[in-house]
């Protein structure tokens, strides 16, 4: 089932097909290695086996006779190319402890896929061929792969930190000192939970893939990369390479995926920037698929310690939280800000009193990188409380659909001010709920169970469910501010109505799958009255799109977008001041209706957008002092984030004696507010979905104590394919924001911060009546027939034969 | 890396003749030497299918065969599915309209495998749409709007 279309006037909330997708189709979009470059040298990066080792010594000579091999460099040989080391942008503490990161390591390595040297070559082939015959001594090192290990300092990451903690950020939120312990030690139930959040690897379908082609003359460079963020990583080479900013130009091509891994500054685009420069010819990179799973970000990582108090009705009354967060080997651009950002949605939809404590410590281990991956400690945030919530209500001994009304925030709650301090815009928990509820046959779900469940049955029901706030549009400058983000969080549009009235709109997103080309032109077509096949939408091109803050954390709609429906205003208010003038009238009769002026009043007396466009590009009769052209641009900085929700509820048959498990029924009910394209938000929920459901049942990097990955290609990280999905059933609410003119929030991450805690519950709630009460993710057949066993050789024989959380 | 070896492939119709080292895969043939890009690369394993075309009218992961194999042999590529007119292909219409892709790299790849998975099974149920297609993988759409834009080719077909 899908939604139904909503009735409107303009074509905002219509099912508008996409302009992006004949390219796609045809195989004609151009991906960053789909360029044909004439000269460039391809480059190949010999990266580390060992987890922590010092490097003894590197002999390229061998490499660098290889016919068709241009160069060979080490880390040491580059180390005077970088003026600063690679950006962290996110200084969370003051304190906090970041190491010195270069693109290339210089004298050990501490993760395995540290690059330790580069070839270029003629082609990819020999390049690869090259990294084969450098020779690496290695003095390898003990290196700490487990966080409790690395957090007890046993062996040490970076030596000269002396510690593995690279910070520890509190937020004790207490109407009154001692609120938090006050509330615990009067609790008439708490519970206290471990959750592990694995790691996970993003894992795009395109690889990175990186391009730099220098100007001849020690001019402009520019660079071809497949990123999420051509304006950001613009500043940040500026600011590591030394390039002059204003000669560098970034341009994100048709980006094959992002999901948060391509929010980044990586090694392999210094790289290619500072030896194109240097050698004054085109550098090229090609990510391999292996590569990619140690060379490129990982996402979540971490341990959560959750603990909540709750009266006896069941209404939540203090909550901690302790988190431990492995960053990996090194700091990359948001890597210590990921968790804090969870930090905000630990309450979840629930009203919690002013009694909220959370602590994060940030560790260090010998693996690659953490940073953003789709929900960047919201799903986390998501998966503590809503796995705790279950939790509480097994405590209780109530359904804990029942369990979370009693502590919804109420829509006459709204605007909500949180225990955190922010600010929620608008919210009906119970109304989403209800929907999903519906959808599902909540209470006929409920019957099957206890008719299915019984004892001596092999395959179990389960009902989960997860409701869940997500903080996004990424966000109010100030707010960024407040916890030490070094960026704003505005967004540029320009709408530009040319002589013959079609419009150009170039904005500072930068979209990789979510069609901001269809729905900015549907914003702008019905802004303007005209159609949007009339709108081109320019984008991810800094020397076309100079300004901008790019595509990650559900921002794109709600700041970027909302900044061309201001701009298309302030056009348009500059259109009424030439058409008052043309028609003699007051610009206070004039009215912008069906893409024309019209004189309050005056029904025949009427001047089509379309001519003033023509006349303010021959100027000749326009009012004194305005300048010639319809362009504005605007430059947005939310007043709020957006914060989108719902319930996803899903339905699960577990085999007991395999551990095997069905998904039977997904069921995601997602308001975000006003919908532009329905069609588009559909296919975010169904993507965000199953990247959630993945990690419950499918995918984990996998390491060995050594600090190797054993899950470094496709064959071994079990990325879901359509036969391990169920489909999946969407229902809708519409509450619009109220802090932006288009009544937005944004949708990409919801659906990934929504699946996880509703598949996992549903697990659990299968086999709480054999004495299961919590699983790890992924829930494999082998770790869910594990943890029966578990129970079953813990629990007496006075269990409940009856399974469900009833 | 082996002495060159001459072979001819016709592509989308035309026949390509280049001297290849016997190690070249037939997708590094057709993106590098022929200079079809419409093909991807997703993986080093044979596991995500971005790389699918067809041999002979049948999609095979072009990772899987070395351009030598193919000497002599048919080869369609997603370049050759719409009509000279631009008209789209039945299956790139029905991904259009039911918004089967997302980022589109996955997609040739898919539309290659789907349209070859009809030829087989005209009439596919849902799950059979989905175990034909589980040699391809996405990351954007969950799958649910390309298995509707598989059974809605089908259906518009039939």
């Amino acid at each position: 089932m899908t939604i139904t279309d909503e009735p409107t006037t303009g074509v905002i909330g219509k099912r508008v097909l996409r302009k992006e997708d004949p390219v796609l189709l045809t195989g004609e979009a151009v991906f960053a290695n789909d360029m044909k470059v004439p000269g460039a040298l391809h480059m190949a990066v010999l990266r580390s086996p060992y987890a922590s080792a010092g490097i003894v010594s590197i002999d390229t000579s061998a490499a660098a006779a290889m016919p068709g091999v241009h160069a060979v460099y080490t880390g040491a040989e580059l180390a005077e190319t970088w003026t600063a080391p690679m950006p962290c942008a996110w200084a969370v503490t003051e304190d906090m402890k970041s190491p010195p990161h270069y693109p290339i390591a210089i004298d050990s390595v501490h993760y395995v896929g540290d690059g330790v040297a580069v070839v270029l070559a003629e082609s990819d082939a020999i390049a690869h061929d090259a990294i084969e015959a450098i020779d690496v001594e290695y003095d390898a090192r003990d290196a700490v792969v487990d966080l409790t290990d690395a957090l007890s300092d046993r062996v040490v990451v970076h030596e000269e930190l002396g510690t593995n903690s690279s910070y520890t950020w509190n937020l004790l939120i207490e109407e009154t000192d001692g609120a938090v312990q006050a509330a615990f030690d009067s609790a008439a139930h708490t519970v206290s939970e471990r959750y592990v959040q694995q790691r996970l690897i993003p894992m795009a379908m395109e690889p990175r893939a990186v391009v730099a082609i220098p100007q001849p003359f020690g001019g402009d460079i520019t660079l071809y990369t497949s990123t999420q963020i051509p304006h950001v990583l613009k500043v940040m080479i500026a600011v590591t390479l030394g390039v002059p900013e204003h000669q560098l130009r970034v341009v994100a091509p048709a980006v094959g995926g992002g999901f948060g891994a391509k929010l980044d500054v990586y090694a392999e685009e210094l790289l290619c920037v500072a030896l194109a420069r240097q050698l004054g010819v085109p550098v090229r990179w090609n990510e391999t698929r292996s590569e990619n799973t140690v060379a490129t970000i990982q996402g979540r990582g971490q341990i959560q310690h959750m603990e909540l108090a709750a009266d006896s009705s069941g209404k939540l009354t203090a909550m901690r939280v302790k988190l431990t967060a492995d960053m990996g080997a090194y700091l990359q651009l948001i890597t210590p800000g990921i968790p804090i950002l969870g930090a905000f949605l630990y309450a979840g939809v629930y009203d919690l009193p002013k009694a909220y404590d959370f602590s994060c410590t940030g560790v260090f281990t010998n693996l690659t990188p953490t940073d953003a991956y789709r929900g960047a400690g919201r799903p986390e945030a998501t998966y503590a409380i809503e796995r705790a919530m279950d939790a509480l209500a097994d405590e209780i001994g109530i359904d804990p659909l029942e369990l979370r009304r009693r502590n919804f925030i109420r829509p006459e709650q709204f605007p909500y001010e949180a225990c955190t301090g922010l600010v929620y815009d608008s919210g009906d928990h119970d109304k989403a709920a209800t929907i999903a509820a519906d959808l599902i046959d909540y209470a006929g779900v409920r019957a099957r169970q206890a008719e299915q469940n019984v004892e001596g049955t092999t395959k179990r029901l389960g009902l989960g469910v997860s409701s869940y706030f997500e903080m996004c549009g990424l966000a109010p400058s100030r707010v960024l501010a407040s916890l030490n983000y070094s960026a704003g969080g505005w967004e540029a549009a320009t709408v530009r109505i040319l002589p013959t009235s079609k419009v150009q709109v170039v904005t500072g997103t930068s979209p990789h799958g979510q069609g901001h080309e269809t729905s900015w032109s549907m914003i702008v077509a019905d802004k303007l009255g005209i159609d949007p096949a009339d709108v081109d939408v320019l984008h991810s091109d800094t020397a076309i799109a100079p300004l901008g803050m790019d595509t990650y954390g559900s921002r794109s709609l709600p700041v970027g977008g909302v900044a061309v429906g201001m701009a298309c205003d302030k056009v348009i208010d500059k259109a009424k001041q030439i058409a008052a003038h043309q028609m003699e009238a007051s610009i206070d009769d004039l009215e912008f209706v069906g893409g024309e002026f019209r004189v309050a009043g005056s029904p025949d007396r009427s001047m089509p957008l379309a001519a003033i466009a023509f006349s303010a590009f021959t100027a000749h009769d326009l009012p004194d002092g305005l300048e010639p052209n319809l362009e504005a641009q605007v430059t947005y900085d939310p007043p709020n984030f957006s914060w989108p929700f719902g319930t996803h509820m899903c339905l699960v048959e577990v085999d007991v004696e395999t551990g095997d498990v069905d998904v039977l029924q997904y069921v995601a009910v997602d308001d975000c507010g006003n919908q532009v394209n329905p069609m588009i938000v559909e296919g975010q929920v169904h993507g965000g979905v199953v990247q959630g459901l993945a990690q419950a049942l499918y995918e984990r990097a996998d390491y060995d104590s050594d600090g190797n990955l054993r899950t470094s290609t496709l064959a071994d990280y079990l990325v879901p394919a359509a036969s391990d999905v169920p489909p999946i059933t969407l229902g809708h609410s519409v509450t619009p924001s109220p802090t932006n003119p288009l009544g937005v929030k944004g949708v990409g991450e919801a659906g990934t911060i929504g699946a996880a805690p509703a598949v996992m519950n549903a697990i659990v709630d299968a086999l709480s009546g054999l004495g299961v009460h919590d699983m790890e993710m992924p829930a494999s057949p082998n770790t869910v027939w594990s943890a029966i066993q578990a129970a079953r050789s813990t629990t007496d024989s006075t269990s409940s034969p009856t399974g469900g959380n009833q | 890396m082996g002495v060159p070896v001459e072979i001819t492939v016709t592509v989308n119709g035309t026949a390509h003749t280049h001297d290849v080292e016997p190690r070249m895969l037939l997708v590094q043939y057709i993106r590098e030497v022929v200079g079809l890009t419409g093909t991807n690369i997703g993986c080093d394993t044979s596991s995500c299918g971005a790389c699918s075309l067809h041999m002979n009218g049948e999609a095979v992961k072009s990772c899987t065969v070395l351009a030598v194999q193919a000497d002599g042999q048919e080869v369609g590529t997603i370049e050759g599915m719409a009509a000279a007119d631009g008209t789209l292909h039945p299956m790139q219409q029905a991904f259009m309209e039911n918004h089967g892709l997302q980022c589109g790299y996955c997609t040739p790849g898919m539309v290659m495998a789907a349209t070859s998975l009809l030829q087989e099974n005209p009439n596919p149920t849902e799950d059979d749409v989905r175990l034909g297609l589980e040699g391809n993988l996405c990351r954007c759409t969950g799958y649910h709007n390309i298995v509707k834009s598989v059974l809605a080719a089908a259906s518009a077909d039939a």
